[in-house]
């Protein structure tokens, strides 16, 4: 048989015919929210159509659900309560799994799913929303997809896809303390673009990316929905097989060695050949931080603002990321004073990452006027957290401890953080207006927010203990 | 759906690269579970002064000149950002039926396909000849309108030599007949059971077997 990449050979097991230049593709998982999902499950329910296989097909509330304790179906999203009660309605009548708002297992659907090892090693698994990617950490082939593909989805328990073009991102060499997967990501996205990545699926490859351990490996694929791929995954490996062993969902007994005998051979032969190829050096890297309005906007955290020139990206966007971020070309970005700091999302709330956090805020104290806020990616995670103590930490720090949902990660009308507010932020979008009218938001990990809240401006995590290593 | 055979329509120029969908529509702009009631909040952001309803006039879609366009030229890499349909529905109520770009992100480009827009690509260099021969200088009057034809995957507009477009076949195919995506996937249901079946024996792991 001729070689093939991990991508070639999920799309092979998944293709039930191909006409007209696209796949009719098989769909293994299908995840609802609130805020995209239910009106798929409202139109097919107003056609008069029925839920294909609803064993495969769970629900959450995630997005626009309070995060404050004590809460129930009344946000201060206007009308976000319609939602949560018309998804659950719909939920109930499709006689689907849901998630919901009081469930111990509520959590950020592309948290939830690989925590209850409902996202497997090649399964195909779509969901009307674009970070659906960042269950490729497991192995899968997951994308995000329109509320309308959904109810096809839904309908059949197929989709007609396109077959993307391949890239392979390897990222060869160590990371130094305080380096992790959201700077390799924001790295990626500033040297290749927003766009780098359109239309392709990705593989991330490479001795760093084996290094990760699984929730890592999601929070790299999370981010190639910034790099506009269609998905991305990590060939699975046994940490991920170690991640997934007696997971809720996952199989048990004969059919977990039936299934760990097929994971087995999901990697790319070593002859496969990829549409296309980039490789990064991750050794010496610095944590990474956005200056704009795009993920591509992104510089080292020691850099200054760049000026027009340097900034790689054209003079009407760089002219207007300048303005709407108030900075200004040659000032260092660790100079820069913040208003708010927020930790969490499906990119960079779950343990491991508030780990990483908790490690920096550890006995030290947000700094005045700082607004600090860390909302756990699940319900599971937040009780974890709980269990070993990193809530104490964030609360001693001056971090308010939340529900877990995408919160401030958006806004829908709801909280923000205020116009014109500067937040540095473990979340996915820069974008304007993202975060809160007016509020400008600097993309980082979990680590360097933790930092940037301890000395109320941009700051260099490999500067604080225990971060502070000799090899730096 | 309304199929797509050809458009002559007044177009808006908004070269911008990286237009996200939270641009396109703000999230506080989805106000209810529905498709309807979305093009107030066509580029909220953009379009009206801070805190209110009031028209920015430096927006170009504020423009009069602009007034009944069907055609948004738009910047590479056009819908980035978040899946959200709400996007391709405000521009539809819009008026809008055609986006003339570079490039789109995938998810986007599905969405309008699968709401009967024509998400055509076109050279950077071409969308830049369009958007200064047809826009720019006419600013006081209504500008002369394009023709997009999808048989022929070609821009015409007077003053404008004939200009290809690209789309994939299968979204031409669809855009032209209009037709509806899952009906015609269930004529295939008895293939998809079959392969369900075969697949079944084949990945028994993959198979959850009812709600837990």
């Amino acid at each position: 048989m001729e070689s093939a990449t991990i991508i070639d050979k999920i799309w092979r097991e998944h293709l039930i015919a191909a006409d007209g230049g696209q796949g009719l593709l098989a769909i293994d998982r299908i995840f609802l929210h609130e805020r995209t999902g239910a009106i798929a499950l409202k139109g097919l329910r107003e056609r008069g159509r029925r839920v294909f296989d609803a064993s495969q097909v769970f629900c959450t509330i995630d997005h626009i659900v309070d995060t404050r304790s004590g809460r129930g179906d009344d946000t201060l999203v206007p009308n976000g309560r319609d939602f949560i009660v018309q998804t659950r309605d719909a939920a109930r009548h499709a006689g689907i799994r849901l998630f919901d708002v009081t469930d111990p297992d509520q959590g950020i659907v592309h948290v939830i799913s690989p925590e209850l090892g409902l996202a497997l090693p090649g399964l195909t698994i779509v969901c009307p929303d674009s970070h659906t990617c960042t269950q490729g950490g497991v192995g899968a082939f997951a994308w995000g997809i329109g509320s309308t593909e959904a109810e096809h989805a839904l309908a059949t328990g197929t989709l007609r896809m396109t077959r993307p073009r391949s890239l392979r991102v390897t990222f060869d060499g160590r990371l130094t303390p305080g380096v992790g997967p959201k700077d390799l990501s924001l790295l990626l996205i500033s040297r290749h673009g927003a766009g780098g990545g359109n239309g392709m699926a990705i593989e991330f490859a490479g001795s760093a990316v084996r290094a990760l351990g699984v929730e890592e490996r999601l929070t790299l694929c999370n981010m190639a929905a910034e790099f506009s791929g269609v998905t991305a995954l990590i060939a699975p490996d046994d940490t991920t097989f170690e991640y997934l062993f007696h997971r809720r969902y996952a199989p048990r007994e004969a059919r977990w060695d039936l299934a760990l005998r097929h994971w087995q051979s999901l990697s790319s032969d070593p002859s496969a050949v990829f549409d296309a190829e980039i490789r990064i050096d991750v050794n010496n890297l610095a944590p990474m931080i956005t200056w704009g309005t795009s993920p591509e906007h992104a510089v080292r955290i020691t850099d200054a603002i760049p000026g027009e020139s340097a900034a790689g990206t054209s003079r009407e966007a760089y002219r207007r990321a300048v303005a709407y971020m108030g900075v200004s070309p040659g000032v260092p970005l660790t100079s820069l004073a913040i208003d708010a700091a927020f930790i969490g999302s499906c990119t960079n709330g779950r343990l491991a990452d508030l780990r990483s956090a908790a490690r920096v805020l550890d006995g030290r104290r947000v700094a005045r006027g700082v607004r600090a806020i860390c909302v756990p990616g699940s319900s599971t995670l937040k009780r974890q957290a709980e269990a070993e103590g990193l809530d104490r930490i964030f609360k001693d720090a001056g971090f308010e401890w939340r529900e877990s949902g995408c919160s401030l990660c958006f806004y829908a009308g709801g909280e923000d953080l205020g116009l014109g507010k500067r937040v540095v932020s473990s979340t996915n979008r820069n974008f304007e207006g993202r975060q809160g009218p007016g509020t400008r938001t600097h993309i980082a990990s979990p680590a360097t927010v933790a930092a940037s809240a301890i000395n109320g401006h941009i700051a260099d995590v490999r500067r604080f203990e225990p971060f502070r290593p000799c090899e730096y | 759906m309304q199929p797509f055979t050809t458009l002559t329509a007044i177009a808006v120029p908004l070269v911008r690269d990286n237009i996200d969908t939270d641009a396109i529509i703000p999230s506080r702009e989805i106000k209810n579970v529905g498709k309807i009631g979305l093009a107030q909040g066509l580029f909220a952001g953009w379009r009206y002064l801070p805190g209110g309803r009031e028209p920015n006039p430096d927006f170009v879609l504020n423009d009069a000149a602009y007034s009944g366009a069907g055609i948004l030229i738009g910047g590479s890499n056009f819908g980035c950002g978040s899946s959200r349909e709400h996007a391709v529905w405000a521009l539809a109520e819009y008026g809008f039926r055609a986006i003339l770009a570079p490039s789109f992100a995938p998810i986007f480009f599905d969405n309008c396909l699968n709401n009967g827009l024509l998400a055509a690509r076109l050279p950077a260099a071409s969308v830049r000849l369009i958007a200064s021969l047809f826009t720019a200088p006419h600013r006081t009057r209504t500008p002369p309108p394009l023709t997009l034809d999808l048989e022929r995957c070609e821009v015409t507009g007077a003053g404008l030599c004939t200009l290809a477009f690209s789309i994939e076949p299968h979204a031409r195919a669809r855009l032209l007949g209009g037709l509806d995506a899952i009906d015609f996937t269930l004529r295939s249901s008895a293939a998809i059971d079959e392969f369900r079946a075969a697949d079944r024996t084949r990945r028994p792991w993959a198979y959850l077997e009812g709600p837990a």
